[in-house]
């Protein structure tokens, strides 16, 4: 009985009873979400292109964010170090085509997937390598901090983030649908074989598209490390992503946002609220679990395709 | 060109109707099949012939109209559950186990005779084997017969299409179903690859009077070897009745066979 | 020239069944047992026992369980560190819960255990599948290892958070606990992984591994001719955490002397996965030669500096450690993505022609 009375019961009383406080944690876990969307933005974009499922995904966020935050240690300035990363980003991207995938063309998706582990690992290790493994952090003068909106306290800094993360969408939206580039990823991701036999060059529009997610990934990195400083766990973060995209499905740019929200919002809520009772730490799985219950019901998640298999 | 005696009506298809969204993939169709004849379905590509015998064979439940197998009206069940009508099948794009070998993949055609039990199969001696031997005894007839002696270690993701093919059939034998369902088991066979797949598909109508029914396109085998023809065409049945009727049926001249091939 | 088939001709389709059908295949591996029964355990010092061969063999175990779900039946999982730790800790309950049962049944306990478990998170493959699978099992790994941190009751509510695992005993020779000898240990694990091992190999030349190998090609047209896919992915999600329970225990009991749930996160996971993958997706020996490459892999890497006269931070090492996971990984995924079993299997073929070319 006590069980039941703190799962059903208690934590919805006190949210009845602060409705403000609940209002600042779900705008926060909200905000939280958009973050955790952009970091499933770059897996969205190379799997609608390539039918890659890029695991690599954060470990390239936190290769990012670690070059960023070690060029500005060097005492490079901000409007330097960025096109730099950039350009290392998309070097990375073009060495991933080139050593990587180029070689791996006509194998299962799952071979694919398992390579991305491996770049996964490597770029870890690789960045800890070069840039060090001490906490870096990232001031690029993100004000840091906090409004307050009807009785609500909200950091600065998350809001210029979903602010960033809400541009960079409406950015990749109109890459894809209205210029050239786009309509050829598009073409890439509906069929290699198709595409290729109109003349689309498939290296060029895979090294385009990872770097396109190397930038993602870039914005991802910086606005992460900025909040919690560059550390080994933001690739833990990204694993974070895998929930997001599971909700949201894998080939959505919408599903990746607002699965994102789900579950950022859904994590803060649940640790908040719920998480005492239990033992705390919920965050730990809570966000897998919701999005193996959703899969249940939605195998392919909110937007996803549907998989239709023939025979 | 009667073999064995025709039969009793083993299957029934009456007003058959099946759609996948807006598509409608077969309309209204009603046709009969007796037991050890083998009959054909025939017509253009798209007409709904591979549909037609996933909902004979259970895989895909029509909309309306009903399937009786056997005197029983078929209700809709699980995929798996199906195989145990006694009807087996092979496909049209191979479904094949690609990491399997071939004697491998037709011992999985026994799967529904076979029981398997995880601690007597990890001890392996005992009843085990004497199951997998039993079993095993069946598969090598059948490869014997296919005259596919010499790959049957082979995994089958190395085998050309033809032999591909013959290991399918193998594999839908060993079922020893009563109804075996053939989705176009020629295609992309040369003359002698074909010549061999009649000579099976007659002897095991002749040898185990198994009812068979084909999808094919090759028009001089469809006459040859088939006592009983359907023709479908966007869904609908054309005609139906003996070959030599059905090929002088104006509307499927019309709608299909142009001149005939000799 | 020595190594043919030639002269050995079945007479029985047993025979020709078995798992070792050449002749000079059969005495390869009895020299193989022979020496790791009877040589090994004179000749090894502890560091050799203790730190590469116990390590070896559990992981080999835990390698095995994972290949059956992921290289026989085809359900990619990222949560064998999950259910190691579900072995581990349900092992523990049970010593301290009954003190007198044999360590031998509190091992097959534990992996009945676990395969319920198992089959429980192994239910949602039914209707999800490939990368939504392997994230989906994700939730398995990180729900299992918070409830075993957090619920008291798992660690006999006790106050520093360590637990060590008791003294057991088989055949009155100390197995597991800090007292024993690694010898002992050794022999313990040794034999428990031959005698699964032979198990596992028995279970996929069956028609239940036959079933397995079905799904994993191609699921549809398995139920299609038969195959119950539902009991198929969860016996095979029973049986691999069977194994990987089992693993699991092993490693708390006689590697590591204590119940840690560290050993058992998310790394634990990648780290078996790899085994798979380098050693050979759908092969027991490959189980074998995979974990055998991951467990040497870091002493190499450890010992390479020194060896060649640098000195590097231990951290660095950790470094340079991923990175070689990752581009082995990826080298094995373009060259050979069968794996060391299959380059074994090429190497015996080429060995049949030697001393020819062809």
């Amino acid at each position: 009985m006590e069980i039941l009375n703190t799962i059903f019961v208690a934590p919805f009383i006190e949210i009845a009873s602060y409705p403000t406080f609940f209002f600042e944690v779900l705008i926060g876990g909200l905000l939280t979400g958009v973050m955790y969307s952009l970091v499933a933005l770059g897996f969205v974009l190379i799997f609608k292109a390539s039918g890659v499922f890029n695991f690599a995904q954060g470990a390239m966020v936190l290769f990012a964010a670690l070059a960023f935050a070690s060029f500005l240690e060097w005492g490079i300035s901000v409007w330097i170090a960025l096109p730099m990363t950039l350009v290392v980003m998309i070097a990375v991207a073009y060495l991933i085509e080139k050593l990587v995938l180029g070689r791996l063309v006509n194998q299962e998706p799952i071979i694919l997937f398992m390579a991305t582990i491996g770049i996964a690992y490597f770029l870890d290790g690789f960045g800890q390598t070069i840039f060090g493994a001490e906490i870096k952090s990232i001031n690029i003068g993100i004000p840091d901090g906090t409004w307050e909106i009807g009785g609500m306290l909200i950091p600065e800094f998350d809001i210029v983030a979903a602010f960033v993360a809400g541009l960079l969408v409406i950015v990749l939206a109109i890459f894809f649908q209205k210029t050239r580039v786009g309509r050829a990823l598009r073409a890439v991701a509906d069929d290699h074989q198709a595409a290729l036999s109109v003349g689309i060059p498939l290296t060029t529009i895979w090294t385009i598209v990872w770097s396109v997610a190397g930038i993602v990934g870039l914005v991802a990195g910086i606005m992460w490390g900025g909040k919690l400083g560059v550390q080994f766990s933001l690739s833990l973060i990204a694993l974070k992503a895998l929930p997001v995209l599971m909700i949201g499905g894998f080939t959505s740019v919408p599903g990746a946002i607002i699965g994102g929200l789900i579950v950022g919002a859904g994590e803060k809520v649940g640790e908040v609220f719920w998480g005492p009772a239990i033992g705390g730490a919920i965050e730990d799985w809570f966000a897998y679990v919701v999005a193996l219950i959703f899969l249940l019901f939605r195998p392919q998640g909110l937007f996803g395709e549907k998989i239709i298999e023939r025979v | 060109m009667a073999r064995k005696a025709f039969g009793d009506v083993i299957l029934k298809a009456e007003n058959i109707s099946l759609s996948f969204g807006g598509v409608k993939a077969l309309q209204n169709i009603s046709f009969e099949v007796r037991e050890h004849t083998i009959s054909a379905i025939i017509g253009p590509n798209g007409a709904g012939k591979s549909s037609m015998l996933n909902c004979i064979q259970g895989f895909y439940h029509p909309q309306e109209g009903t399937i009786t197998y056997r005197g029983k009206v078929r209700r809709a069940q699980k995929s798996h559950e199906a195989a145990r009508n006694g009807v087996a099948r092979t496909f049209q794009n191979i479904a094949l186990f690609k990491g399997m070998s071939t004697l491998d993949n037709i011992m999985t055609g026994r799967n529904t005779k076979m029981k398997s039990n995880f601690i007597l199969d990890a001890l392996y001696f005992g009843p085990s084997l004497k199951q997998e031997l039993e079993h095993r005894e069946k598969v090598e007839q059948i490869i014997d017969f296919l005259e596919i002696n010499h790959i049957r270690k082979t995994p089958v993701g190395r085998l050309p299409y033809g032999l591909q093919k013959r290991v399918e059939l193998g594999r839908a034998l060993a079922a020893e179903p009563d109804l075996l369902l053939l989705d176009e088991p020629m295609a992309g066979m040369n003359i002698e690859e074909k010549e061999d797949m009649c000579r099976f598909i007659l002897d095991v109508n002749e040898e185990f009077g198994t009812t068979m029914v084909l999808i094919e396109h090759d028009m001089g085998v469809v006459m040859d070897i088939s006592d009983h023809v359907v023709v479908l065409d966007y869904g609908k049945k054309l005609a139906e009745g003996e070959p030599d009727v059905v090929r002088n049926d104006k509307d499927v001249i019309e709608a299909y066979l142009g001149v005939s091939h000799d | 020239m020595l190594y043919r088939e030639a002269g050995q001709f079945k007479t029985s389709y047993q025979k020709d069944q078995q798992i070792f059908p050449i002749t000079q295949d059969r005495v390869f591996v009895a020299i193989i047992l022979a020496l790791a029964f009877g040589v090994v355990p004179m000749v090894g010092n502890d560091y050799w026992l203790g730190t590469i061969f116990i390590p070896f063999l559990v992981l080999a175990m835990a390698a095995i369980g994972l290949n059956i779900l992921t290289g026989y039946a085809g359900q990619l999982s990222l949560g064998t560190g999950g259910f190691m730790a579900c072995g581990a800790f349900s092992a523990y309950k049970l010593t301290t819960a009954f003190p007198d049962m044999n360590i031998i049944i509190v091992l097959i306990a534990c992996g009945a255990i676990t395969a319920l478990v198992g089959i429980l998170f192994g239910i949602p493959s039914l209707r999800i599948k490939g990368f939504y699978l392997a994230v989906a099992t994700l939730a398995s790994q990180f729900f299992l290892v918070w409830l075993f941190n957090k619920v008291p009751w798992f660690t006999n509510y006790s106050a520093s958070g360590v637990i060590n695992a008791p003294p057991r005993e088989v055949f009155g020779v100390l197995v597991t606990g800090a007292e024993a000898h690694p010898e002992a240990k050794y022999l313990f694990v040794l034999s428990l992984v031959a005698v699964l091992a032979l198990a596992a190999k028995n279970m996929t030349r069956s028609s239940l591994g036959r079933n397995w190998m079905a799904i994993r090609d191609m699921d549809i047209a398995a139920e299609i001719i038969g195959i119950k896919a539902l009991q198929t992915k969860l016996s095979a999600f029973a049986i691999s955490s069977f194994y990987c329970g089992i693993a699991g225990a092993l490693w708390a009991f006689v590697y590591v002397g204590s119940v840690e749930p560290l050993a058992y996160d998310i790394n634990r996971s990648f780290q078996v996965l790899f085994m798979i993958i380098i050693g050979g997706l759908g092969s027991i020996l490959g189980s074998f030669l995979g974990a055998a490459f991951i467990v040497l892999l870091p002493i190499l890497i450890k010992n390479a500096p020194a060896f060649l006269g640098l000195s590097m931070a231990s951290d660095m090492v950790s470094h340079i450690e991923a990175m070689v996971f990752g581009i082995l990984i990826i080298f094995f995924l373009i060259v050979e993505p069968h794996g060391l079993a299959r380059l074994w299997t090429i190497a015996k073929e080429k060995l049949r022609l030697w001393p020819f070319p062809y």
